[in-house]
């Protein structure tokens, strides 16, 4: 009898299917079933990393939308918010308008970059850590495994008849995942609404059918791949898993079992001596613990999250056989060959091209964002003009364009500005709503984070338009901050 | 055919039997719940084919058992916009033609629905914007034949300009082809370039004066100021709507081309003929 534990019926998926396939006689069936795979608790370093993780993540989710932050009466109190219906990003004291959406494209190439770096570094630990799917898939488990127990207790729940009981906790349990994935939707929404005005009113059915239709998706979505697709998502939907492996290189840390060490592999009785065979007791409890279900002895797989709970499931055995720990492990391919061979460890490279080239990218990006951030302007001046018509002659002459000016003002209260004009020999300049005409100046007011349009006309002398085309500049300038904004432009003119 | 279907060493998979310059392909089975969701795509089309527009024919198509095209659908949204938009069309309605650009809502929904049955109605002739053309008068310019205050356009609109209605606008030039001699135009286009400041030739223009008085002041004014009860354009100034070279003024003398333009009454109901008033007039030329 051994005190070690063991798995008699966890085989991998892999093995499963094959068995199943096998078992079906007439060729080749046109899907395969799917196997359901049940989890084992286990406890260790990586189970609690992950924990920990979870719990970070998930409390920023939830909570993040509530925080607030002043930025006067007239805007929104939320710290983070998506403000589409008004185009406006908020994050804390950033105000993001439509025109500046590349930031979000630098924050996504940060991102990128960013998982490219750490995928070349410690393998797939987005995806045993940190990614959504991950997450929630981990949260609904832990749901199921308290209501309905732990591994041998779920399969025997699967395989026994319906009863009141079963009916009970399966019921408490999908409850309970609803709630959750409420939860979850519900956050959501909160990210480019005000929180509390669109809880209030989603409780009291006053919120758009919008809202309704995106909480209700997000709820099903989450509910759906997180409690019934769990890991279906990893193996067949996301495109990650597939080019990860181009990601990793020799010098990558990814969840390895040391096959030197722990083949031949066989049952282990209690008192037999380990030295002169595989380390390997064939306990098949990095099987059970898998949370897609493979075999990590099979070698590194698609399937294989790197979530490392193999590592903490056979750490506990091979504790209790005496033997060294950590045969699966997280470790490079050259060190592993060179423990393989025996010969001694090379010190790990971290600073390798690729990750030298990442980390530059990184950097680099971060950099140039930080700096447009920094030094971004308060106000910006669009000119359009006037296509029909082109130019206007005048009854004495004279030569006149139409110019549509929208001034941004992006600044929280009400400016006055002055526009000029630069290039043009002192142009008759009137504002369409304005009394009287000034000498290619004016005074233009615009409300607090708005933008305000007016209609410009410049009248020149026919004999100042001695081209087709001049070129030249309007000038919008903040009496208060000295900030200028300027706007190439064109007067036209009869052809000569 | 498949032609020799192998087994994979490594997944135990078989393949589909087909190879490609050596590529060969496992043929691995389909999650049933991939499978599944297929089967009910296939499902919703086939119910979806027979309840809306789906098949294409030569000339037409098959309808759809709950009769909806997409025309139906924008001729319902725009009768839904225009029960919108009542309060303004109202407004517009009952509002005195000068009234009208003291409100600002109701002054941008005049200019916005000015500009769209400008762009239907009038742009053909007057060009986008009011930019004109030879022989269709610029609108956006500060020149006018007619008047260029709101009532003035307003009855320039409605009646239109020498298309025999009752109410439209009537002037008629005599082709003076027929009334003059040759030299006599050429002078009299010499002086009219004088009052322009343009090219001419000086002892012309002196004599040209003369038949002007006689001929011309009774339309065009004394000093050629124009005479806008009459239709006369004014000829100091620097617009010329058929062309300012001495050989199109002449041409213009001897037989003059004379623009028509349609009376909007019947056509366009009266608000839009209103909101048309002030969009024209807000082109910039428009006077008090």
């Amino acid at each position: 009898m051994n005190d070690v534990v063991t798995v008699e019926d966890a085989l991998s998926t892999r093995a499963q299917k094959e068995r199943a396939r096998q078992a079906v006689q007439a060729g080749q069936s046109m899907y395969a079933s799917r196997v359901k795979v049940h989890p084992k608790q286990i406890a260790g370093t990586f189970r609690r990393l992950k924990w920990a993780v979870l719990i970070v993540l998930l409390a920023l989710y939830y909570v993040v939308p509530w925080i607030r932050w002043d930025r006067g009466p007239e805007a929104p109190d939320q710290a983070v918010l998506a403000d589409i219906a008004n185009g406006r990003l908020y994050f804390f004291f950033i105000e993001i308008w439509p025109q500046e959406v590349y930031y979000l494209t630098g924050l996504l190439i940060l991102g990128a970059v960013g998982l490219f770096l750490v995928t070349s570094l410690a393998g797939r630990v987005w995806c045993g850590y940190t990614c959504p799917q991950t997450v929630w898939t981990d949260l609904f488990m832990w749901v199921e495994r308290l209501i309905e127990g732990d591994r041998n207790a779920r399969v025997r729940l699967d395989e026994a008849p319906m009863s009141a009981v079963k009916f009970a906790k399966r019921s408490l349990k999908h409850g309970v995942w609803l709630l959750i994935a409420a939860a979850t939707g519900g956050a959501w929404i909160m990210y480019f609404n005000d929180a509390p005005t669109v809880i209030r009113e989603i409780f009291t059915g006053q919120a758009s059918l919008g809202i309704y239709f995106f909480a209700g998706l997000f709820t099903a979505t989450t509910y759906l791949l997180a409690g019934w697709a769990r890991e279906q998502v990893c193996t067949y939907m996301c495109p990650w898993p597939r080019f990860q492996a181009a990601m990793f290189d020799e010098d990558t840390l990814i969840v390895t079992y040391e096959k030197w060490r722990g083949e031949p592999r066989g049952r282990h009785k209690k008192g037999q001596d380990l030295e002169a065979r595989g380390d390997c007791v064939d306990c098949n409890l990095c099987v059970a613990v898998c949370p897609t279900g493979i075999d990590i002895r099979d070698g590194q797989q698609l399937e294989c999250i790197g979530c490392a709970l193999c590592i903490d499931a056979c750490n506990s055995v091979m504790a209790k056989v005496g033997r060294p720990l950590n045969l699966i492990t997280y470790d490079t391919e050259r060190n592993q060959e060179a423990r393989a061979a025996a010969a001694p460890v090379p010190k790990y490279r971290l600073a390798r091209p690729r990750t030298v080239l990442y980390s530059l990218l990184l950097l680099v990006v971060a950099g140039v964002m930080l700096w447009s951030l920094a030094f971004r302007a308060s106000l910006d001046i669009n000119v359009l003009h006037d296509r029909n018509p082109l130019f206007v002659s005048l009854s004495d002459g004279g030569i006149r364009n139409g110019y549509t000016i929208k001034i941004l003002n992006m600044t929280l209260d009400g400016r006055s500005y002055l526009l000029g004009v630069e290039g043009l020999d002192s142009p008759n300049l009137t504002v369409v709503g304005q009394e009287g005409e000034g000498a290619g100046r004016a005074v233009l007011e615009a409300e607090p984070d708005s933008v305000a349009s007016y209609q410009i006309y410049l009248r020149l002398p026919r004999e100042a338009v001695e081209e087709e085309t001049l070129y030249f500049t309007f000038t919008l300038t903040d009496p208060d901050s000295g900030e200028v904004a300027r706007n190439e432009t064109v007067f036209r003119g009869p052809k000569r | 055919m498949p032609t020799k279907i192998e087994k994979d060493s490594v997944t135990g998979q078989e393949t589909t039997g087909h190879e490609w310059d050596g590529i060969k392909e496992l043929n691995t089975p389909l999650p049933r719940w991939w499978l599944y969701t297929f089967y009910a795509c296939i499902a919703f089309s086939l119910v979806y084919v027979v309840l809306y527009p789906a098949i294409p024919g030569f000339s037409s198509h098959t309808p759809g058992t709950l009769g909806y095209t997409s025309r139906l659908d924008v001729e319902e949204k725009l009768a839904k916009a225009r029960e919108r938009q009542a309060e303004f069309w109202d407004a517009i309605a009952e509002a005195e033609l000068s009234e009208i650009p003291g409100e600002p809502e109701r002054l941008t929904f005049a200019l916005t629905g000015g500009a769209a049955a400008f762009a239907d109605n009038c742009a053909p002739c007057h060009g986008q914007g009011g930019a004109g053309r030879p022989g269709y008068p610029v609108l956006a310019d500060d020149a006018w034949i007619w008047g260029g205050t709101l009532d003035d356009i307003h009855t320039t609109l409605l009646h239109g300009i020498r298309n025999g209605g009752d109410e439209a606008r009537e002037s008629e030039m005599p082709a003076y082809g027929d009334i003059l001699e040759p030299e006599q135009i050429e002078a009299v286009a010499d002086y009219v370039l004088s009052l322009s400041g343009a090219e001419h030739d000086s002892a012309a223009a002196t004599a040209g004066q003369e038949i002007f008085a006689e001929n011309c002041a009774a339309c065009h004014g004394e000093a050629g100021e124009g005479l806008r009860e009459l239709g006369g354009p004014r000829l100091t100034d620097q617009i010329w709507l058929y062309g300012s070279s001495r050989d199109q003024i002449i041409s213009q003398i001897r037989q003059p081309k004379l623009g028509v333009m349609p009376g909007w009454q019947e056509r366009l109901d009266a608000s839009t003929i209103k909101m048309l008033t002030v969009y024209v007039h807000s082109l910039g030329g428009g006077e008090e």
